[in-house]
């Protein structure tokens, strides 16, 4: 009996207890699929491509008892050196601003509205922004592809009406990739905006409006600030994805649109460039760090707010 | 007066919205029934569209390949990802919080063309160093998938688990309970309908997904969204408008039954406690 509990006591001592398993499996698995990768794309970046499977030079080696580590730098000095890299990666950045502002602009009012509504429409309503993000994502990229061609509806409309003479010129330029990051990446604004603005306290609008301020003196003083979290959270969702889009720009841009995402996705499928692809990667992530901080504390208060 | 001005802002501006959003949709469903090849000249009522689609064996074969992947990356990401909103949101502190919390929100926004690249990077010096996997295709896009995908469903749980009444579930332990027959016989059961939104997120995020499963995938194992991105980027057919009709529909279809399961579990709990929201 003795001997049986000491086994049983040694072997539980060795297994690991369920705390260390609850925890253990998304972190390793997170580990392993998510932050591992980097460090190789990292590493990948100070190769160079050969032409062999896979199509790079190896970084480390180990003969003759030496371990050699070969950095080789030319990736970036390439990148920096080419003015259309760098030229891609303004033109991402201000793409995405642009989009971002949009978004703001058309989803700020819409959240507005929709948290104002009645209750039983609340739901409908968040139905109805969630349902077009369920469907294909490529597929409502490829609605604007007929709306804004040269003999497009939109142009036929315009044309119908009037109020142009000649077909507008819009698919393949950047208005076309603007048009098409909004409608894609609208719900993403909107749902934090929405959860953000429906649970702040009514009473502070009333008590505002008690003490004689305007309604619209109210809101810049009042609503907008508090939302600031889901403005930050509804921004980040769409600015971070829309700077490495790669669909989007392929399908509505033109020859002119120079977005990173694109001209990774190219060095990496057309030319099997794996290193200076890893390095665009690279720099686009050192770029976008500051903004995915950003968006990571916002989750991370609003998860203590409701802890 | 003021009042009415601004209410009626923001509503009008939630109609445009609204308007924006489905126009779009609804002339793409409009123009699956077209007979004609052109797309923006309308040339009769006509289905044979669909026909074809249904003819189309490479893909109807993408469909049954990206149905089985979202079946199973979602499956997989419910798993971890409750495993990881659980802890995120009942250990309090612990040493990885930080670092499980960053790896949790960063996948939420990071550029599918990062992620792509970085997983095939680790798949080819996996194969390197043990060997495996020998072939890319329906295990990496699996594995890619469902690294994403967690991240999503921890969002979505956890924001449940936090507003669970702790007190059951420490009362199932003070009558007794392991930690461990209390996950599954109370906090399982009350957190189902987050796992079910989960699941369902995650089954959309990967059917969805083209640009992470392009960089993952091997010869011969193509999905869905790999067909229809190489048929569009040659111009726009009929074909694909007939399988966004039917995508829309299938969608709409989910999110109605949705909509009225809510409704009914929402008068459900209003009756008996009516001061609650």
């Amino acid at each position: 009996m003795m001997g049986q509990g000491g086994i049983l006591a040694r072997l539980r001592r060795w297994l690991p207890n369920g705390r260390v398993l609850v925890f253990g499996i998304p972190f390793i698995w997170l580990l392993l699929f998510f932050l591992l990768p980097f460090a190789l794309v990292l590493k990948i970046s100070f190769s160079s491509a050969v032409i062999s499977i896979p199509p790079y030079q190896p970084v480390f080696s180990y003969v003759n008892e030496t371990l050699s580590i070969v950095l080789n730098m030319g990736n970036y000095l390439f990148l920096a050196s080419d003015s259309l890299y760098v030229a891609a990666y303004i033109g991402s950045l201000q793409i995405a601003l642009i989009s971002t502002l949009l978004c703001l602009l058309l989803g700020y009012p819409m959240a507005y509205a929709m948290a104002r509504a009645p209750l039983h429409w609340q739901l409908v309503l968040l139905l109805l922004i969630m349902l077009p993000s369920w469907t294909s994502f490529l597929i409502r990229v490829y609605a604007w592809m007929g709306i804004l061609s040269n003999q497009g509806l939109l142009n036929n409309l315009l044309l119908w009406l009037g109020v142009i003479k000649e077909p507008l010129r819009l698919m393949n330029t950047n208005i076309a990739v603007v048009i098409g990051i909004v409608y894609a990446y609208l719900p993403f604004m909107i749902l934090p905006l929405y959860a953000n603005l429906v649970k702040m306290d009514p009473s502070l609008l009333e008590a505002a409006s008690d003490l004689g301020s305007r309604k619209v003196n109210t809101f810049w003083r009042i609503t907008l600030p508090l939302s600031r979290g889901g403005i930050i959270a509804g921004s980040m969702l769409v600015f971070i994805p829309a700077v490495g889009e790669f669909v989007i720009p392929e399908l509505l841009g033109g020859p002119n649109t120079l977005m990173i995402g694109k001209v990774l996705w190219e060095e990496f499928f057309n030319n099997r460039d794996w290193p200076v692809a890893s390095a665009l990667a690279v720099i686009m992530l050192a770029l976008l760090i500051v903004p995915i901080i950003l968006f990571h504390r916002s989750q991370a208060k609003e998860m203590e707010k409701n802890g | 007066m003021a009042r009415l001005r601004n209410v009626s802002f923001s509503t009008v501006m939630l109609v445009i919205g609204l308007l924006f959003l489905y126009i779009p949709m609804a002339i793409l469903m409009f123009y699956s029934f077209n007979s004609s090849r052109l797309v923006t000249v309308w040339a009769g009522f006509s289905t044979r569209w669909y026909v074809e689609l249904f003819r189309d064996q490479q893909l109807l074969s993408a469909v049954w390949m990206s149905l089985r992947i979202a079946f199973f990356s979602a499956t997989m990401a419910v798993c971890i990802g409750t495993l990881a909103a659980f802890v995120m949101t009942r250990f309090r502190r612990f040493r990885g919080r930080t670092m499980l919390s960053s790896m949790i929100t960063a996948p939420l926004v990071m550029p599918e063309v990062i992620t792509g690249l970085s997983l095939l990077l680790l798949f080819v010096h996996m194969a390197q160093i043990i060997g495996w996997p020998a072939d890319r295709g329906m295990v990496t896009i699996w594995i890619a998938h469902t690294t994403f995908c967690s991240a999503y469903v921890a969002v979505v749980v956890s924001s449940r688990l936090r507003e669970l009444d702790l007190s059951i579930e420490e009362a199932a332990m003070d009558l007794g309970a392991t930690p461990f027959k209390t996950f599954f016989l109370i906090t399982i059961p009350v957190i189902t309908p987050a796992l079910v939104a989960g699941w369902l997120l995650a089954f959309t995020l990967s059917l969805d997904d083209l640009v992470i499963a392009s960089f993952v995938s091997g010869p011969g194992a193509s999905t869905l969204p790999m067909v229809v991105f190489s048929s569009v980027r040659l111009g726009v057919s009929p074909k694909i408008n007939a399988l966004a009709t039917l995508i829309i529909l299938a969608v709409s279809l989910i999110a109605f039954i949705a909509w009225y399961l809510m409704r009914r579990a929402e008068e459900k709990r209003r009756r008996p406690l009516p001061d609650t929201e």
